[in-house]
């Protein structure tokens, strides 16, 4: 009994000497976000149950307890829409941790109108890129931002026109989405790059391959799907986001803002705009005169939600000018023979803010009204129309009084309308059906007084289609399919001449309506329907908590666009004359891929691999020359052949330490054209990236980093040289317009912290890139042959939250 | 219900107001293509006058110019005039009087390839008192045979190095024009 006592007394002296050594002078702070697509979650409970603490996530997500005690504590994250989260943790000096919640699968489709990410894409090849990485090319394009994804690339026009490249292909074969509506910006152009502020995106996911059926079954390339800034929780608050840019390279400044006001009633509102203005930007060594960029664009969203039903409207307008370097434009062959052999672009001015010829002017407007109704252990039925409106003007160098009028004016408009059923009262197995229904009108608008490039076109296209996820123990499968029809009715006048070089007059002398028509040209109706199936099939098996696999199949289908189609004659802007073909065929891609994940406390491997067979693969490439008074001009033609492209991306991140990581991205792609035995034109040769992170969450978020570059040359590349006559010096020279530049390393450094004033969050980024100043070209820049790329560029950001 | 009937009259309406008409489209002849540049060359003195010609149909179609040359006596000077026709609009456009009208944006240069020939501005200059070249003189020498070589540029840099003296080298520009015409000297 005595002894009993004693051992209690020891124990309660023990233990009080324990409450009395205990430091309670620890910070526990972290990161809620969301589990699947890494978005913040705002006015999530932190509390620490045990020492019965407690504090809420901040608009960014963050929370922040000073003050915790000693050893371990058991805390609890809860969120309205999520399932509470408890775990333990052993405090023993400041902690910071970032946590992974996951949302109602409901709650996730309803906020999320793109529908169950998580589920859809966990056996794909997807990348999603963060509000913080985003936040970063606050005053950069949407095809610099999406270029962070290993295997992701761009093919530019300079530095301001951005297209991106998912493993290999580009244009009418990645498919943008931006707040679940399909953009119809005449995305088939080189110089057309998608009409999106990157500020407007609060997420992005890329996915490869055409596995994303809901959007698309002609996705050959992949899918940018781009979630916009959106209110998350149904809670009486206001909050938002400036960041303020400025650099020194074409004396860029930038400025966006977000305000997001939610009710506890469900309503919400809210509106996003940025501006960007730029002058000349700079090579290592020159002024890239004419090289500004004007840029304005805005968002507005409002509506309803609740978990039964709910609507949105939202609107968003775009509108970009942009000069395109004066040296790029030239007369005739000879121009482009002294424009390549020169070793400095052949118009070099003071630095100006001036935009002038040539230059684009693009304007786009988005309209959509969604609405969704939840059926009680059935699923969830969405409806939505979207509105689109996108003029493009093109200037020239032109003469007389025509001297600022557009050389290019096209205006398409797209109406749409779709229909979603989403089957998911059984989690683990989910359908998902859908339709819709889109027309399409292109008006080139003859003002311009010169050709059109792209006629006048209607296009109705129907889509249908189908995808079962299900979920077993340690695997998700799903396969989908997908059938859409387009028919498309142009009516185009052909000049008489090329009508017979491309010898249409035994195939399509029926679609001629009028054969007289004024300068020798023939009216004709063009009438074309496509009946595509597509079809997605995928595999993730996760082995451990370590490995896990994905393996995936595509079959899509592309039906030409009307660029393929239409082409015909000289595309001032580039100077090119541009042939299509009216007997272009649907291409079809088979895609296999297979992706291998190791995740552990310290190393993250991801090593994607693929190879996509194309058949009737469609491209442009320059084959000959074709003489005028001009002189003579280059001939790009569209061509279609049986084509392979095959390769491989790694990912890896190796965090040694709490306070540093090294990451590495790699890619390397093989293109062939198998018909021709010879290389793809425009593949993007391999690329490394390799960076070091140095961060201190304990000073203020404290980090640097140091990032180096490395684009190798491409060495397989198809030889479209061809001799041309140059009439000044009487002799035959060889144009080569085939031979890439050199490799390039490029580093780039940037560094940035938070801080407080008065309850309001800071943030500031110093950045240089191209610390060194090197001089490159890059191979997908189809201004190579004029200027180097860009120069070293000092950069500091803002952002402020409130 | 009420917000599938708006979203379905809002389709609905869309579609009836931009529905297209089944209106052809207008056709359209390029104004600014040069389909035919004749030269007239009117020997000083007396003689045949001489024409040089490239005539492109199809302005910028697939067919190539047809180019006529012409037979200079030797050791003679020529008084020369340049007119540009865009012959596919009806009547012709004189795109001549264009050039003329931006005089110090446009700037022509001859030279001569394997075959006598020395070209000298004549006519009105631009504002800025430097040649247009839309008239010229040319003196032929010795016997030979070879071509003459014709360009006009857009916006070339009229005050640089040899540039007013008919030097295209440091010129810059865009090339609107360039014919290259087979010349006999005898």
């Amino acid at each position: 009994m005595k002894s009993k006592r004693i051992i209690l007394i020891f124990l309660l002296l023990l233990s009080f000497s324990k409450v009395k050594s205990q430091n309670c002078n620890y910070t526990f702070s972290g990161l809620v976000e969301d589990f699947h697509d890494k978005s913040p979650i705002v006015g999530a409970t932190v509390y620490i149950k045990n020492q019965n603490k407690y504090t809420t996530t901040n608009f960014e997500g963050k929370f922040s307890l000073p003050k915790t005690c000693a050893g371990k504590i058991i805390v609890e994250i809860s969120h309205v829409a999520c399932d509470p989260l408890i775990f333990e943790l052993n405090i023993t000096k400041d902690v910071y941790k970032i946590i992974d919640l996951e949302h109602h699968e409901e709650e996730l489709n309803e906020v999320n109108v793109k529908g169950a990410i998580g589920l859809k894409t966990k056996t794909a090849q997807e990348t999603l890129i963060k509000t913080q990485t985003l936040e970063k090319f606050s005053d950069a394009s949407l095809g610099d931002a999406l270029k962070n994804i290993t295997g992701v690339s761009s093919i530019n026009t300079g530095n301001s026109i951005v297209k991106p490249v998912i493993n290999g292909l580009n244009g009418s074969r990645v498919l943008v989405s931006f707040n679940n509506v399909r953009l119809q910006d005449q995305e088939w152009g080189i110089e057309h790059a998608p009409n999106i502020d990157v500020n407007a995106a609060k997420t992005i996911s890329v996915i490869k391959g055409a596995n994303a059926l809901q959007y698309g079954g002609d996705a050959i390339g992949g899918v940018v799907i781009i979630n916009p800034i959106k209110s998350t929780i149904n809670k009486d608050t206001l909050y938002g986001k400036s960041i303020i840019s400025q650099q020194t390279n074409g004396r860029l400044f930038s400025a966006t803002s977000n305000l997001n006001k939610s009710f506890k009633s469900g309503w919400f509102i809210n509106g996003q705009a940025s501006f960007k203005r730029a002058g000349d930007f700079e090579a290592a060594n020159y002024n890239l005169t004419n090289t500004g960029i004007n840029s304005k664009a805005f968002t507005f969203n409002a509506g309803k939600k609740e978990f039964e039903k709910g609507f949105e409207l939202f609107y968003s307008y775009l509108t970009n000018e942009i000069g395109i370097l004066r040296a790029s434009h030239f007369g005739n062959i000879a121009d482009l023979v002294d424009a390549i052999e020169s070793p400095v672009p052949l118009f070099i001015n003071n630095f100006s803010y001036d935009i002038d010829n040539p230059k684009q002017d693009v304007t786009h407007h988005l309209l959509k009204a969604a609405y969704y109704k939840r059926f009680k252990g059935f699923g969830k039925l969405s409806l939505q129309y979207d509105f689109q409106s996108n003029n493009r003007l093109e200037f020239d160098r032109r003469i007389g009084d025509r001297k600022n009028l557009q050389a290019v004016d096209l205006d398409l408009t797209t109406h749409n309308f779709k229909a979603d059923f989403n089957l998911d009262a059984d989690p683990d197995h989910v359908y998902k059906f859908g339709i819709n229904g889109l027309y399409q009108n292109n008006f080139p608008d003859p003002i311009t007084e010169v050709r059109r490039l792209i006629p006048d076109y209607d296009k109705l296209s129907f889509g249908a289609y189908a995808i079962a996820n299900l979920k077993f123990d340690d695997m998700i499968l799903s396969g989908g399919i997908r059938y859409d029809l387009e028919h498309i009715n142009a009516k185009k006048f052909y000049l008489q001449s090329r009508w017979d070089n491309l010898n249409y007059q035994n195939d399509f002398s029926s679609i001629i309506i009028d054969p007289n028509a004024p300068g020798s040209q023939l009216l004709t109706n063009p009438k074309f329907t496509y009946n595509n199936i597509s079809t997605s099939l995928g595999l993730t098996y996760n082995l451990n908590d370590t490995n896990s696999f994905i393996i995936n199949y595509g079959l899509a289908n592309r039906a030409p666009n009307p660029s393929e189609l239409f082409s015909d004659g000289l595309h001032h802007s580039a100077a090119r004359i541009e042939i299509g073909d009216l007997r272009m065929k649907t291409e079809t891609s088979n895609r296999f891929s297979a992706t291998y994940a190791y995740n552990n406390n310290k190393l993250n491997i991801v090593v994607e691999g693929f190879y996509n067979h194309i058949k009737d693969f469609i491209y442009i490439e320059p084959t000959g020359d074709e003489d005028t008074n001009r002189g003579a001009f280059p001939v790009w033609t569209y061509k279609q052949v049986n084509a392979q492209l095959f390769g491989f991306d790694t990912n890896i991140a190796y965090q040694p330490t709490d306070n540093f990581l090294l990451t590495n991205k790699s890619s390397l792609l093989k293109g062939r054209d198998l018909s021709g035995n010879r290389p793809l034109i425009d593949i993007p040769p391999f690329k490394t990236v390799t960076s070091l992170v140095f961060k201190k969450e304990n000073w203020n978020n404290f980090y640097a980093s140091i990032e180096s570059e490395y684009n190798a040359k491409q060495n397989e590349y198809p030889n479209n040289n061809f001799e041309a006559f140059l009439p000044l010096e009487n002799r035959f020279v060889l144009v080569d317009i085939s031979t890439p530049p050199s490799a390039y390393h490029v580093l780039n450094f940037s560094t940035g912290f938070d801080f407080n004033m008065s309850k309001t969050n800071f943030n500031l980024n110093f950045s240089i890139d191209n610390v060194l100043n090197k001089s490159y070209r890059n191979y997908l820049n189809r201004l190579r042959y004029f200027a180097d790329d860009l120069g070293r560029n000092f950069k500091i950001q803002l952002k402020i939250n409130y | 219900m009420k917000h599938i009937k708006l979203l379905a009259v809002l389709f609905i309406s869309a579609l009836t107001i931009t529905s297209c008409s089944d209106d052809d489209p207008v056709v359209i002849n390029e104004e600014e293509v040069i389909t035919t540049m004749t030269i007239e060359l009117t020997p000083n003195g007396g003689g045949d006058k001489v024409t040089l010609q490239s005539k492109d149909a199809d302005g910028e179609g697939p067919t190539a110019p047809v180019v006529t040359g012409g037979t200079l006596a030797a050791n003679t000077t020529y008084t020369g005039v340049i007119t540009l026709l865009n012959e596919l609009e009806s009547p012709a456009e004189n795109i001549t009087e264009e050039v003329a009208e931006e005089a110090d944006e446009h700037q022509f240069f001859y030279s001569s390839n394997g075959v006598s020939g020395t070209f000298t501005y004549a006519g009105t200059n631009d504002s800025n008192g430097n040649p247009v070249g839309i008239n010229f003189t040319v003196t032929t020498g010795s016997a030979g045979t070879g071509a003459y070589v014709v360009t006009l540029r857009h916006e070339p840099n009229k005050s640089a190095s040899g540039v007013k003296e008919g030097n295209i080298a440091n010129a810059g520009g865009e090339t609107d024009i360039q014919v290259s015409f087979p010349i006999t000297v005898q």
